[in-house]
């Protein structure tokens, strides 16, 4: 069934106008094997998990195979979406939790969006397998590795396929626990177990949030399905629309690496690099963006939710970039870089009408920040695993690949014409300044403002790496990595090539999207065309500071001391680790020992003491010991007895 | 078939089990293993025969036998399950099999093979000599031998009073360095596993009865084995533990006696004196005589459960108990305190249950919290598991209180779920400690370097104690809060908060143990065998499980739901309704039955 991707198929005859209203038709067809989609990864990961060493040889194979059917089965479920006419499939598995009036059935739906997402997983996941077939060859327990990895896949599916809050909830925490497992995948070294532990708490905070927001939702609503929420979204009082959807926003908040649970992304770095790309950049935390995505029929009930939303996002967006430019870490660059991104699409998707702009650049981005992770993960890998960047530079010569792959991702990222990027932040920029008024010219100058900071931190990271003279410690020898990474690599670098105007241009995806996240034709605050000059201007100025600053002069091997205070802040995360621990670590730590102590001398104590105190005062406590069973049951009993009596006349009288 | 008497049978096969294995020669100590292991597995069988009778929609207590017993005062032989029983006996029938398989070496650790490597790499002159100064009989005084040869630091104290059942009380709190463990002394095998059989029988017996006065004497007599088990066959503190447990629950106990005769008071003022449960409910008493019996019963139930601030018992017995006394203990024993809750403190006195309910859900409320920020705060793995348990407790009692049908399956299936759960983290976390000796957590680091399939078990077992989504316990503590959050809402924010806690200490206690460079007890070097295929076989039923169930719980929730809606209506309260929606409340959107 091969059918050219023409812009009449994407297109779907708009229903009506607005978000979606939980009208899901039935899968038939091919649908009907969406769950294979999820079943096959799962496999995988069972197989690899309970195979054992016997696996080592064929089981990364076996794991590659697997993720590669679900691609072919994502996209077959996706041609075959095309053919529908509601774009909706729904498909009834089981029923989950029954109890009274909690009714949930485990079912998978499938729509633009969800399919959208599902293509993007198992697409970029098949590329990021093969390259780990090169990064992980050396390291014994790689076959675990690729159980993770299929696991993540599946939990991935689940989350973006799931008909239900609750169904989201299982893939959230899924990918939440396969994150845990893969930064950890080198659990002997402290730092990184610590790093996943990190990353696993943070998100826990943030997935209370998803679960009380399914509380309200039940309480108010009788039920956590998509369709019985959003059919009846409009039922909502603002203010419970409000609750919901400031409690959704904390979970995507924990997911997304977006202020204030960001802290966690850079320390996830821990993990192997292609887990960076696949999880840490390309889909796990774009996680946040689709619930806000899918969840826009109760924004649209919440403008006080919504413009919350704009304001982390417009926060984040910022935080990552300053510190972005501060680090020295390769992957600790890329991953603050990732956190701004984000920031990006939290801050359209709170745009009215620009829901499918912000899924926009999260393809592009999906395959440009995968592209440059990868490429950085061969740059580790042939200079012994060293990640600082000042111990970098002049590699363009030695890695020609790699450094053409992380070139087209940085014109990429940095929006530089034609490229991915230019097309999606483009967008998004206009987008903003589209809402008009203050908000509009806020939000619209804080989006072109990081546009310029993007541009001078990836000019930055490009020059330290691939230019300038070479910084490298005694004894390395880079060398190009091999054809199972390279290729990977190449496809993605394509894809941050061509995919912005393909996705904008050749076959439209706002249009494909429409239907799910609604559109809105604004009017223009600026031509489209002014904008574009504007923001490729300030991305210039961008390059122009940084080239000035590291390319025409060396850079020292080790960080200057003497810097701006801001640039001291940045380096420490701007100070969000010190303040969680401090605020919470801390007085956890205390209050968690003196409980420990109070427990013992407390209560504890107190019911020894009262058993004691019945046969005497404290002076014949020696006397009592007398080694009798009796008497101390006794003496408990009254001690008991006494404490209950005091309780109850307590209770009875109030 | 279902005129067979179940649920008698079921609870006499594991007596006669026990008098069997009793009855064997000394010596044939594999022989008594093995019986048991063959009785207890009989009994699950028997166990799975009658689920499969158990007629969902069918009457509300099904397999009903009533004989009179004590005719003077009506109480009768009265047996029957409804859903909740019949759940929570099957759990006595599943986990009973896998604490023997676990247990095979509890009684006898000489014969352990993975002891026996173990202990000859080094401190093999402190272990001979310590088994020297023990004979194999000594149960009790045994403690104070070795304490005086071990390097506990009470141990001069100890070893200072005379022998026999002292110095109980006046324990020192649990110093930080104790609980490293020498090789425990031999003790008799087929007592042990009598005992447990025993025990299997008294734990069938709690949750089939339903004449009150016969629920009373299994809810007392249950105390006995397990008394034993602590005592004679547990850790370093074990008398001191055993004590204090006893203690504790005899207190509860004498508190209930005095509710139950109440009750049978009352009745008899109102015409036939009774214990049968169904002849209770309804019972017309005024509100004072209903608050005393109810606090009666529930300070039983909450000493048992145990509730905060009833707990300080917990910790102890779950650290000193044998690993499998300790599955039994907090997984089994314990539930009969939410148990009732759920089958007599809200059918027999729900005005009661209505006025205090919303102190109980803030005792629940304080437990999840104070639970899990102690078990954070723990050195000790087996007092940090009993301390993770309270927090689970507060999860049960308040989903029972929380008075909707959601809370209460939730409940139900969280007794069910922790049973597996915790048991399964005790298990794991006994194989730890038979492999180094020592309970405590600075003494492992990295074990993962060289036991991953352990590292792997322990990683799931804590996993399923955090309730991740995919494993069951996560299905009963939604269930649990959102039942909660209808009618306390500030209340399930708040257990909400327990979920990040329990994220907390369950990966504090695997980074600590399981992940980091290799440091095991001296005595192990740096070498440490991997899971057995025994061990293997023990825990694997029960992860397998919790998966299971995570993803289907249907079965479980088919059952449990009619006896939840039949108790719902003793108690005369109805689910709130949705409060700005609603149309689809009755069932999903998509449901096409």
């Amino acid at each position: 069934v091969s059918r050219p991707l023409a812009i009449p198929a994407l297109a779907t005859e708009a229903p009506a106008e607005g978000l979606p209203t939980g009208d899901y038709l039935a899968a038939a067809g091919s649908h009907e094997l969406l769950w294979l989609l999820i079943a096959l990864p799962l496999a995988g990961a069972t197989v690899l998990l309970l195979g054992g060493r016997r696996t080592n040889s064929w089981g990364p194979y076996l794991a590659i195979a697997a993720c590669g059917a679900a691609f072919l089965l994502a996209v077959t479920s996706f041609l075959a979406l095309l053919d529908l006419e509601d774009r909706t499939a729904q498909l009834q598995l089981f029923s989950w939790v029954p109890v009274g009036g909690l009714q949930v059935d485990f079912g998978l739906l499938l729509d633009p969006l969800s399919a959208t997402f599902t293509l993007l997983i198992t697409g970029v996941g098949l590329l990021i397998h093969v390259y780990s077939l090169g990064y992980m060859a050396h390291d014994p327990r790689r076959r675990l590795f690729f159980a993770y990895l299929n696991l993540f896949v599946a939990a991935m599916l689940v989350l973006v396929l799931g008909d239900s809050y609750l169904a989201l909830f299982l893939g959230w925490e899924g990918v939440g626990l396969a994150s845990y497992l893969l930064i950890s995948f080198w659990f002997y070294v402290p730092a990184y177990a610590t790093a996943a532990k990190k990353a696993f708490i943070m998100n826990r905070v943030g997935d209370v949030g998803l679960l009380i927001a399914m509380f309200i939702m039940f309480a108010t609503l009788g039920t956590t399905q998509f369709a019985g929420v959003f059919s009846q979204a409009e039922l909502l009082t603002a203010g419970t629309a409000t609750a919901i959807g400031l409690l959704l926003l904390l979970g995507a908040c924990g997911k997304s690496g977006q202020f204030p649970l960001h802290t966690w992304l850079p320390d996830a770095m821990a993990g192997p690099t292609p887990v960076s790309a696949l999880i840490h950049a390309a889909t796990m935390v774009t996680a946040g963006v689709y619930l806000i995505a899918r969840s826009l029929p109760l924004y649209e009930v919440s403008e006080t939710a919504r413009l919350v939303v704009g304001v982390i996002g417009a926060i984040t967006l910022v935080i990552g970039a300053v510190i972005g430019c501060a680090y020295d870490d390769i992957k600790k660059v890329l991953a603050y870089s990732t956190v701004s991104q984000i920031g990006y699409m939290f801050l359209a998707v709170a745009i009215p009408g620009a829901g499918a702009v912000a899924i926009l650049h999260l393809l592009t981005h999906g395959f440009f920040k995968a592209c440059m992770f990868l490429s950085a993960g061969s740059v580790m890998h042939g200079m012994g695993d060293q990640v600082d960047m000042r111990r970098f530079g002049g590699l363009r010569k030695e890695m020609p690949v790699t450094f053409a792959c992380m070139t087209a991702g940085y014109l990429a990222i940095i929006g530089f014409p034609l490229f991915a990027g230019f097309f999606s932040k483009d967008l998004i920029i206009e987008a903003a300044l589209d809402q008009g008024g203050v908000r509009g010219w806020t939000f619209g100058l804080i989006a072109i403002a990081i546009a310029g900071v993007t541009a001078f931190y990836m000019t930055r990271m490009m020059i330290m790496t691939f230019f300038g003279e070479r910084r490298w410690t005694e004894g390395q020898h880079p060398h190009e990595s091999p054809a199972v990474m390279t290729v990977p690599m190449v496809l993605l670098a394509i894809g941050s090539v061509v995919s912005g105007y393909v996705l904008v241009h050749v076959t439209p995806l706002t249009e494909f999207l429409a239907p799910v996240l609604g559109s809105e034709e604004a009017d223009h605050v600026l031509e489209p065309i002014v904008v574009t000059a504007i923001v490729t201007v300030v991305s210039a100025l961008g390059v122009l500071v940084a080239y000035l600053q590291y390319a025409r002069t060396p850079v020292p091997t080790t960080a200057p001391v003497a810097v701006s205070p801001l640039t001291v802040a940045a380096r420490k995360n701007l100070y969000f680790d010190s303040l969680n621990e401090s605020l919470l670590m801390r007085p956890g730590q205390y209050l968690t020992r003196a409980l420990v102590f109070a427990d013992n001398r407390g209560i504890d104590g107190a019911v020894h003491g009262l058993a004691a105190g019945i046969g005497g005062g404290s002076g014949r406590l020696r006397r009592v010991q007398n080694g009798f069973v009796r008497s101390y049951a006794l003496s408990m009993f009254g001690g008991a007895a006494l404490v209950v009596a005091v309780l109850l006349l307590g209770r009875v009288g109030a | 078939m279902t005129d067979l008497p179940w649920l008698t049978v079921l609870g006499i096969v594991p007596l006669v089990g026990a008098l069997v294995v009793a009855a064997l020669p000394s010596g044939r100590d594999a022989l008594a293993k093995q019986v048991a292991l063959l009785v207890s597995l009989v009994v699950l069988g028997l166990t799975i025969a009658m689920c499969a009778a158990f007629e969902p929609a069918g009457d509300r207590f099904q397999f009903v036998q009533a004989y009179d017993w004590i005719p003077a005062f009506g109480v009768q032989y009265a047996v029957g399950a409804d859903g909740i029983a019949l759940v929570l006996i099957a759990l006595v029938a599943v986990l009973v099999p896998v604490v023997v398989l676990a247990s095979w070496y509890d009684a006898d650790p000489q014969a352990d093979p993975l002891r026996r490597t173990a202990g000859a790499v080094g401190t093999s002159a402190r272990t001979s000599a310590t088994a020297g100064a023990t004979p194999p009989e000594a149960t009790v005084s045994g403690a104070d031998a070795r304490a005086a040869s071990s390097r506990r630091v009470g141990g001069g104290t100890a070893a200072g009073t005379p022998a026999g059942a002292t110095a109980v009380l006046d324990a020192p709190p649990p110093a930080e360095d104790q609980p490293v463990d020498e090789l425990p002394p031999r003790r008799s095998v087929k007592t042990f596993f009598a005992l447990l059989l025993v025990l299997e029988t008294m734990m069938i017996g709690v949750f089939a009865a339903t004449d009150v006065f016969l629920f009373y004497v299994f809810f007392e007599a249950m105390l006995i084995p397990m008394y034993f088990i602590i005592g004679s066959y547990g850790g370093p503190r074990r008398s001191y533990a055993a004590m204090k447990f006893l203690l504790y629950s005899l207190f509860g106990g004498l508190l209930m006696l005095a509710a139950v005769i109440g009750l049978f008071v009352v009745s008899a003022s109102q015409g036939e004196g009774t214990f049968a449960f169904e002849q209770l409910v309804g019972l017309e008493m005024s509100r004072t005589v209903e608050i005393a019996l109810f606090s009666g019963f529930f300070i039983a139930f909450a000493i048992k459960a145990p509730l905060f601030p009833f707990h300080t018992w917990l910790p102890d017995a779950g650290a000193e108990a044998p690993v499998g006394g300790a599955v039994l203990l907090v997984g089994i024993l314990d539930k009969v305190g939410t148990f009732g809750f759920l089958r007599y403190c809200l059918p027999l006195f729900p005005e009661a249950s209505r006025i205090l309910g919303p102190y109980v859900i803030a005792l629940c409320v304080i437990g999840i919290l104070y639970g899990a920020l102690l078990a954070m705060g723990q050195k000790d793995l087996k007092r940090l598991v009993s301390y993770t348990s309270v927090a689970h407790f507060g999860f049960i009692a308040m989903g029972v209180f929380a008075f909707t049908t959601q809370g209460q399956t939730g409940a139900v299936l969280y007794m069910v779920n922790h049973g597996l759960s915790t048991g399964a983290l005790f298990l794991v976390v006994g194989f730890l400690i038979v492999r180094g000796r020592s309970r405590l957590i600075p003494d492992y680091s990295g074990v993962a370097n060289v036991a991953p399939v352990l590292a792997g078990t322990f990683l799931i077992a804590g996993l399923s104690s955090l309730a991740l989504p995919g494993l069951s316990t996560f299905v009963s503590e939604f269930l649990v809060l959102i039942g909660t959050y209808q009618r306390y809402p500030v209340a399930a924010v708040l257990g909400a908060i327990g979920v990040i806690l329990a994220a907390l200490y369950v990966l504090l206690m695997y980074q600590r143990t399981m992940q980091g460079p290799l440091q095991l007890p001296a005595l192990l070097g740096d070498r440490m065998r991997d899971l057995h295929l025994r061990e293997v076989m023990a825990v694997a039923p029960l992860i397998a499980l919790m998966v299971f169930l995570g993803v289907y719980p249907k079965p479980l929730t088919d059952v449990i739901n009619p006896a939840v809606e039949a108790t719902m209506q003793d108690i005369g309260q109805t689910d709130p309704a949705p409060t700005q929606g609603g149309a689809l409340t009755s069932s999903g959107p998509a449901d096409e039955d």
